[in-house]
Order: structure tokens, then C-alpha cells, then sequence
């Protein structure tokens, strides 16, 4: 029997249904699991996502798009085929795609992040749920047992901690994170009453965009509209990377500044950003999330798609489950994507 | 332990000076007598020796963390340190009752696992990481392991030391000299002694009794040189206000004479005399209370002497010494093959007194004096005759084929200050410079990336470097071996090919290696193991100090010191050097090291 995702130069591809999943090339059809850059790129001709996100994929792609959405769980047919989108946890309205055809089910996560036992789920986009399948396509990010995530709770004390101490020192906090997904879930875990928060041009409209669909934020202003300059030293700043440098940081005065990410779990890669601090915020699985998640599909069969790819891949098979790989153009490799905490550049929301 | 790992992670967190000796001064103040002790001895670069192997470390940590081999080394390979390594991939710990101090967990936990049957020495570190958070675990692999480091730099922990204290840095740095010499270990004795009020000093002296060492054992603080990088004319003045040395290639020491007892102690105040007879012989027949300052190198009775110099011999190359350093048994053999000596440039103590604060010359004169007093002879590094900078360029000129690193230069006038620093606040010049030889450079290509450790981990910049078998004759002939290279065609043994030479990790700012990092990805043709090779495209300026024969390398050379200077893009492939070219660089007349 042929299988129901494959993947093509364009993109991971579903023959009976004749669309892509997250295309980097330009499609006919793309079903998009969510709104970062690396998985919804513009020119497609049709898309369909999550409705939820669909203020998110057309302040990012263009107003003008042929845009289709669904409810999480709501299913479409498509030239037999059936698709459905059910929760990845990852940012808001983010996906994991469920295609149905003759008896089989194939799952492609896009980028998830399981909520740990025991946790309080994410108040900014839904809490990722698992999909029984016989094939499920799972990413990697972090598809090293080095990586493991402690509690939010512990984290986000952690930052606020920083954030006062600076305050009480009279010097800005600014925090560089990525605008999408990793921002507002700061802005939803941070103890809003140590000072004002401000937020940088790329980060404020995807604010505006969580707030539109109901997620509660905290206040948050850009630079501009803070008159008194001495509210700024008590202030959080999140901000990505690529504002630190700039004329605009230098507003702020004194600062000091960390960075956001799962890739601050390794000290060489804290050390080597260049940041007075590293907080370990991840909005993919950490080790035991992609082995939880992937147990809970029941599938026999996995794909492992961007990160740690052979290591997944041969840690399964020795787990007895069939494991593959597909070679795709999200995020970066494992490697490349250890330069994102420097540049911030390649691939997004880690 | 708990707190030390709070002072780890503070100074950790932070790359502001201040801010680091602000968290050791809170620290100081926290931690009882017996944990500092511990913890400043660390900060400083104690090493103990190593209580447990890193195989058995490794191998204990996988099985606890339930993980196949295979991907424990990948973990590695990603993080880039062991000990982090192990502290992330245990499963999360299970928290226990307030853990003991810092001293408490060397003396009672850790030391006792020395030479302790492996199974003990699993069961205890199982128990340790069952209680430790991931800092927790990470210090005590480190600790265990004998690989702690912390970015601190001695100099700093002093500061903070004498802070807490309310004593001069200088004192504190005379006091802590030996203090993390890995023989001993740290007690809330010493550490009291460090941190003791100073002495009155006596009257009729102006302070410095105040600084005498308080166990006869310790040295001086090294005064250490500036590289000198401008013209001497523009940047020191007249040359008559200086006195030339040769620079050699040993390694410094001072030999400390007092109390009948002999100490040699080198700059990483690591106490070497176990290690040279030769000293000890050399030194006891010394007056009590003396203290020289000089190079301890092996020393050629055969070769003829340094100019200036009227002692027969002279200092044999760097890689006799390293040879000898590395032999364990000091055996007749041995101390015939590679005899050490030691050419004495300075005199900070005689007859008890200090004599740093005394001009450079002076000093030198008493070195002199002492010299001819004692028996055996003690060696004086030659002062070079030069009134004007051109004379001494010129003896700097033939710095490389006498087997020397360049000239030093003193101020006449200039007291024996403490590190490496150009001037005191008070009037008396201080100043001591190298004025190093120009270092040798070729053009290399790079053909293997291998990813750093520590803050480099998962980025490339060990590189290794090819030069070429023979000149290329135009750049059509090098692209011809690039293809061959990168089709995986095995190179013509009688044809033109790139030969590995050397390797480099340093001299490229942060921004060049990620540079030079994203060509290495964007180029890879394959990947053993940790290592890549690239098709060659980037060559690179490297300098190094010096070359010698060695047939253990494909090259037939073996290069001092390699580093890069810069990337060259300006420079194409078939324009890199020549093996050819390398050899000519050999010292002519020495025959090759077994």
C-alpha cells in the first residue's frame, strides 16, 4: 500500500489528496500546521489552517490570501481524503495535521510541545493533544535526552527574580526572544507587577493578534509611548535578537539582557550568545515529550522530520518501532539551528 | 555545597568583573572557615588530582541514566563537556535533606573515592546525583574529575580576598602563593593565615617586611613581561635607560632558599622541586633567605655559548625539556640525557630582606654578587650590549638561530612589581617588555573542521590545515585536485596534492568563526565522527613560533604554537604554500628528536 504522505522537493506531500504540509515551495494547496516562517510561507494558492491562526498567517503572508479555516478537530474532505487539525501546543493556533484515507491515519505534527505531567497547560494557545495514528510525522528539535525542561513555575521565577533585581538596580531587562509564540508566552508567566513591559516593533502586532482571539496579556507598550524615561530602567523588554545593537536598544540606557530559548540549556551556547543570561524556554518537546508523544499515537511507524534526525531515528528502531526519516527544510539541522541563539536567524520559535 | 554551587552560578551568569568579585566578597562572608577554604582554592585553579576515572565516570553515567552508549556519546558530542553532559542527561533528582558544605563533601564524600574499588565508587556517585540538582551534579563530576574550571581568573579571587580581609592584593597574592599547589590541600588553617591581619611592620622599613612570605616555602608573585608590539624608539625612549636579556624558551621559576630547606616553584605556582634535582644541588649551598628569579631550561654542554655569555653550553630547544618534564622515574639516564639548569635573571630576597622595591639595576648588580659568592656556579642571563635600538634589533634579528624567543627588556630603573602590569601608581618606573621574534607564517588550506568544547561546543573552529605537495602550476591545476577531493577520489601518490601539516583553534575573533563555521556546513563532504571534511576553499594566514622534524606526522613537521592570524579571501587556492616551502623553515643543523 502506498503511503499517504511522501515527501518532494516542494514539500511533505499527500498523492490522494494532491497537497502539501508545510511547502517551501510554492503550492496549489498547503495545509499549514502553524504561522512561523519556516512552515508558512507565502505564494501558495490555497491554504488551510487553524482558524484560530488565521490573523497570524495573514498579518504574515498578506491579507490577500486564499484562506480556509478549521476548528481544532473539525475534519474536511478532500478528493476522498480526510484532513482534521488537532492541537500542538506550540504557539497559537498551531497544528498537528490528521489526514484519513482508505482505513489509514498519518499524522505530521509540524512543531509540538506536549504539556509535562503534573504542569499547569499554556494559557496562550491550546495544550497539544495526542492523535492515535498508524504513521506519525514528528519533528526533533531537541532529540537529545540532554534536553529535558524544568516546571514553567520554576522557570518563570527564575525571570521574574531577574527581572526585579535589575529593577531594583535601576537597569532595564531586556529579554530577547522569538516575536512569535515565545513573547506572549513570557508576557501570560511573568509577574506583570515588578514594572511596565515594553515590547519591540516586530513583537507588539502578534500581541495585538493573541489578544484578538482571547488570550489575556498582560499591559504592554512600545518604546515610543513611555514618556518617563525612569519607567524604562524598571522596565522588561522583549525584543528579538536582532534589536540588541541597535539605536533602539540604546534607549534603555543600562540593561542587562538574556535570552529565551531551548538552546540556553547547554552552557557553551548560553556562554557563546553573548547574553548576561540564558533561560531555558522552549516551545518544542523537550526528550521525554517526543518519546511520550510519539508512545501515545500507538504508531508503528514514525517519520523523524528536522532536529536531531538520526538520533531519534535509530533510538526508536532500537525501541522496535519502524522509524525513517524525511529530509525537510524547517528549522535547520541540529547543528545549524545551535547558531540560532547568536543570530537568531535560522528557523524560528525554539 | 549548596552555596558554592550559588557562587558558581553567580560568577557564571555574569561576565562583569565587579559583579564577580561582589558575589566572591558575599560568598567570603557567608561560608564557614573550612568551605572557603575549599572554594578558594578551587577559584584560584586548584586541581586536585583526578578521584575518579573519566572512563568509569562516563560508564556510570549512562547505566544511571538508562541511555545506550551510542547516544550518551551524542549528547557529548553536542554539549561538549563531560561533566555537564552527565549532569543533563540523569533523570531529575530526588531532593534530599540540606546537603553538607563544600569541605565537608571533599573530605567525607569525594577524597575517599580515590583508589576506591569501582563498585564503591559507582554506588557513592549514584547516591551523590540522586540528591544533586543539574549545577549540583556538574560541580561534583568536575570536582571528581579533576577538570574544574570557572572564569575567574586568580588575579580576580585575590581581589576579592584581600576585600574580604582588608588587606593589600599584593600580600594576599604572596600569601596565596602555593596555596592551590595540588600536594596540599586546603584547610581552615591555611585559609585563616591567608586572610590573617597584616603584620606591624618593623620600624625603619617603609612596609614591605609587612609582605615577607609567612611560610618559607613561598614565593614571590611572578612579575610578568608585556609584549612589546611598537617601536621600541617611540614606545620605551632612549635605549641606554634598559637593560637587553635573551627571552628563553624554558620555563620560568623562582628557587626559593630559606629555612635550609630548597623550593622551586614556576609560574603556574606549581612546586616543581621533586621534578629538578639539579636545583636543589644547585641552591643549597645558597645563604638562607634567598630568592632567585629565573628560566629553568635543559641545559647543551655541547653547543657553543649565547653571545654575551661565559659560561660554556647553552639552553637546548623547548622539546627537550617538555621530554624531560614528562618522564615520571628521574632515573641517572634521564638526568644525563637532559640535564636542567636554571640562567638566573633576578634576585628578590637576600639575607631575608626583600628586594623587589630596589631598581632593576641594583638588583642585578647583588644577582651578580651573589653568583660569584656561591658554589656551584650560578648561571646569570647575559645582559646584551647595545647603547641604541638598532644594536638590539640587530641581536633580535638572530634571536631564531640561537634558539632563543627574542630579547626582554627592564627598565634600568623599574622595581619588581607583581602580574603583568606597566606602571605603579608611585614614581618608580616599572616596566619589564618582551620583545619578541616575528613568528613564522604560511598560508594553509583548510581541509577538516572538528566542533570546540567548553563555549565553542557545536560550533567549528578546530581546523586542520593542508599545504601543498609542490607548487601548483596555475589554478586549473588545484581546482583538478578540489573535484578529485570532493568525487572522494583517492589523491595521486606522484601528482599534485594537498598534505595535512597542522592543526589551529585560535586566533579568529567569535564573528570569524561562525564565519568560517557556516562555510564548514555549507562544504561538508563527509562527517567521521565528530570530525568533518570540507572541500577546500578557505585558506587561512597561521603563524607559529617555531618547526621541528617529527616523523609521526605526514608532514614530517611539527609545528610550535600554531594559530591563525586571519582568513585569507583574497588569497586563491593554488597561491597557499608549498610542503617545500615548510621544510626550508627547519633549523638547519639540528638533527631530528627521537
Amino acid at each position: 500500500m502506498s503511503d499517504l504522505i511522501v515527501q518532494r522537493p516542494e514539500g511533505l506531500y499527500c498523492p490522494p489528496g494532491d497537497f502539501y504540509i508545510d511547502p517551501w515551495r510554492r503550492v496549489d494547496r498547503a495545509v499549514i500546521t502553524h504561522a512561523h516562517a519556516d512552515h508558512a510561507r507565502p505564494g501558495h494558492g490555497h491554504y488551510l489552517a487553524t482558524a484560530v491562526s488565521e490573523g497570524l498567517l495573514r498579518a504574515r503572508l498578506g491579507a490577500d490570501i486564499t484562506f480556509q479555516g478549521l476548528a481544532y478537530g473539525e475534519a474536511v474532505e478532500h478528493r476522498g481524503v480526510r484532513i482534521s487539525l488537532h492541537p500542538a501546543g506550540h504557539v497559537l493556533g498551531s497544528a498537528q495535521v490528521r489526514v484519513e484515507h482508505g482505513g489509514r491515519v498519518w499524522v505530521a505534527s509540524g512543531d509540538y510541545r506536549p504539556t509535562p505531567a503534573g504542569a499547569t497547560p499554556d494559557r496562550t494557545c491550546t495544550p497539544f493533544e495526542p492523535v492515535r495514528c498508524d504513521v506519525f510525522i514528528t519533528e526533533s528539535t531537541f532529540g537529545l535526552p540532554i534536553y529535558r525542561w524544568q516546571p514553567d513555575a520554576r522557570l518563570f521565577g527564575e525571570i521574574n527574580a531577574w527581572w526585579a533585581a535589575n529593577a531594583e538596580a535601576g537597569r532595564a531587562s531586556v529579554l530577547v526572544c522569538y516575536s512569535l509564540g515565545k513573547a506572549q508566552r513570557l508576557l501570560a508567566g511573568v509577574d506583570a507587577s515588578i514594572g511596565p513591559i515594553v515590547c519591540h516593533g516586530a513583537v507588539e502586532p502578534l500581541n495585538r493578534a493573541y489578544r484578538a482571539v482571547g488570550v489575556a496579556l498582560p499591559e504592554t507598550r512600545l518604546v515610543s509611548e513611555v514618556a518617563d524615561r525612569g519607567a524604562l530602567r524598571r522596565a522588561l523588554v522583549l525584543c528579538p535578537g536582532s534589536a540588541l545593537g541597535t539605536p533602539w536598544v540604546r534607549r534603555f540606557g543600562e540593561f542587562s539582557d538574556a535570552f529565551a530559548s531551548g538552546w540556553m540549556q547547554v552552557r557553551g551556547q548560553r556562554r557563546r550568545g553573548g547574553h548576561d543570561r540564558g533561560f531555558v524556554l522552549s516551545d518544542h518537546a523537550d526528550w521525554p515529550g517526543l518519546l511520550t508523544a510519539i508512545g501515545a499515537t500507538g504508531a508503528p511507524r514514525v517519520i523523524v522530520t528536522h532536529g536531531s534526525v538520526p538520533v531519534l531515528v535509530r533510538y526508536l528502531q532500537e525501541q522496535g518501532l519502524q522509524a525513517e526519516a524525511f529530509e525537510t527544510e524547517y528549522g535547520d539541522d541540529q547543528e545549524a539551528a545551535a547558531e540560532a541563539p547568536a543570530g537568531a536567524s535560522a528557523g524560528e520559535g525554539a | 555545597m549548596k552555596r558554592f554551587a550559588e557562587l558558581y552560578a553567580a560568577l557564571d551568569a555574569t561576565t562583569s568583573t565587579a559583579a564577580k568579585v561582589d558575589a566572591l566578597v558575599a560568598y567570603l562572608a557567608a561560608a564557614p572557615d573550612e568551605d572557603a577554604a575549599w572554594a578558594v582554592y578551587f577559584l584560584a585553579g586548584g586541581k586536585p588530582r583526578q578521584t575518579v576515572r573519566t572512563a568509569l565516570l562516563r560508564a556510570v553515567a549512562t547505566e544511571a541514566a538508562g541511555l545506550p552508549d551510542w547516544l550518551f556519546e551524542a549528547s557529548y558530542q553536542a554539549v561538549g563537556d563531560l561533566a555537564e553532559t552527565i549532569a543533563l542527561v540523569l533523570p531529575p533528582p530526588v531532593p534530599a535533606a540540606e546537603p553538607p558544605g563544600l569541605a565537608a563533601w571533599m573530605h567525607e564524600r569525594l577524597l575517599p573515592l580515590r583508589g576506591a574499588d569501582d563498585a564503591t565508587v559507582a554506588h557513592a556517585l549514584r547516591a551523590a546525583w540522586r540528591e544533586l540538582d543539574t549545577l549540583g551534579r556538574f560541580l561534583l563530576v568536575k570536582l571528581v574529575g579533576g577538570g574544574f574550571r570557572v572564569g575567574v581568573s586568580k588575579l580576580l579571587v585575590q581581589r576579592a580576598v584581600a576585600r574580604h580581609a582588608g588587606l593589600d592584593a599584593t600580600l594576599v597574592a604572596a600569601r596565596m602563593m602555593g596555596y592551590t599547589d595540588g600536594k596540599r590541600l586546603p584547610t581552615a588553617e591555611a585559609w585563616r593565615a591567608v586572610i590573617a591581619p597584616a603584620a606591624i611592620a618593623p620600624a625603619g622599613t617603609d612596609g614591605p617586611a609587612a609582605a615577607m612570605p609567612h611560610e618559607p616555602s613561598q614565593p614571590w608573585p611572578f612579575f610578568l613581561a608585556q609584549p612589546l608590539l611598537e617601536d621600541p624608539a617611540e614606545a620605551l625612549g632612549p635605549a641606554s635607560d634598559w637593560l637587553a636579556e635573551w627571552k628563553f624558551d624554558g620555563i620560568r621559576g623562582q628557587v626559593v632558599r630559606r629555612a635550609g630547606g630548597v623550593w622551586v616553584w614556576s609560574r603556574g605556582e606549581e612546586l616543581m622541586t621533586e621534578r629538578f634535582p639539579e636545583l636543589q644541588a644547585l641552591a643549597a649551598g645558597w645563604p638562607d633567605g634567598t630568592v632567585v628569579d629565573g628560566e629553568i631550561v635543559v641545559w647543551d654542554r655541547e653547543a657553543p655559548p649565547l653571545p654575551g655569555a661565559d659560561t660554556p653550553g647553552r639552553p637546548a630547544p623547548f622539546a627537550r625539556l617538555q621530554q624531560r618534564i614528562g618522564r615520571q622515574a628521574l632515573n641517572a639516564k634521564v638526568l644525563a640525557d637532559a640535564p636542567v639548569g636554571f640562567v638566573a635573571y633576578d634576585v628578590l630576597e637576600l639575607g631575608g630582606v626583600d628586594q623587589r622595591v630596589r631598581p632593576q639595576h641594583e638588583r642585578r648588580a647583588a644577582l651578580q654578587a651573589l653568583a660569584a659568592a656561591v658554589s656551584p656556579r650560578l648561571v646569570v642571563s647575559p645582559l646584551l650590549a647595545g647603547a641604541d635600538w638598532p644594536s638590539l634589533a640587530a641581536w633580535r634579528a638572530q634571536s631564531r638561530s640561537l634558539g632563543v624567543e627574542g630579547l626582554m627588556l627592564k627598565h634600568r630603573d623599574s622595581r619588581y612589581g607583581t602580574g603583568r602590569v606597566r606602571r605603579s601608581g608611585d614614581d618608580a618606573p616599572l616596566a619589564w617588555w618582551k620583545w619578541k621574534v616575528e613568528p613564522f607564517t604560511v598560508d594553509g588550506v583548510l581541509i577538516y573542521a572538528q566542533a570546540g568544547h567548553g563555549r565553542r561546543a557545536s560550533v567549528y573552529t578546530d581546523y586542520t590545515f593542508a599545504v601543498w605537495n609542490r607548487a601548483p602550476a596555475d589554478a586549473d591545476e588545484a581546482q583538478a585536485v578540489v573535484e578529485a577531493i570532493a568525487a572522494r577520489r583517492p589523491p595521486d601518490p606522484d601528482g599534485l596534492q594537498l598534505v595535512a601539516f597542522t592543526k589551529a583553534y585560535s586566533g579568529l575573533t567569535d564573528e570569524e568563526f561562525r564565519a568560517v563555521d557556516a562555510v564548514i556546513r555549507k562544504t561538508t563532504l563527509e562527517k567521521f565522527g565528530p570530525v568533518r571534511s570540507v572541500r577546500p576553499t578557505m585558506v587561512f594566514e597561521l603563524a607559529f613560533e617555531g618547526i621541528a622534524r617529527s616523523p609521526r606526522h605526514k608532514s614530517g613537521v611539527a609545528l610550535r604554537f600554531p594559530r591563525m592570524l586571519r582568513p585569507r579571501p583574497d588569497k586563491p587556492l593554488h597561491e597557499a604554500d608549498t610542503l617545500p616551502a615548510l621544510l626550508a623553515l627547519l633549523p638547519a643543523s639540528r638533527a631530528a628528536p627521537a
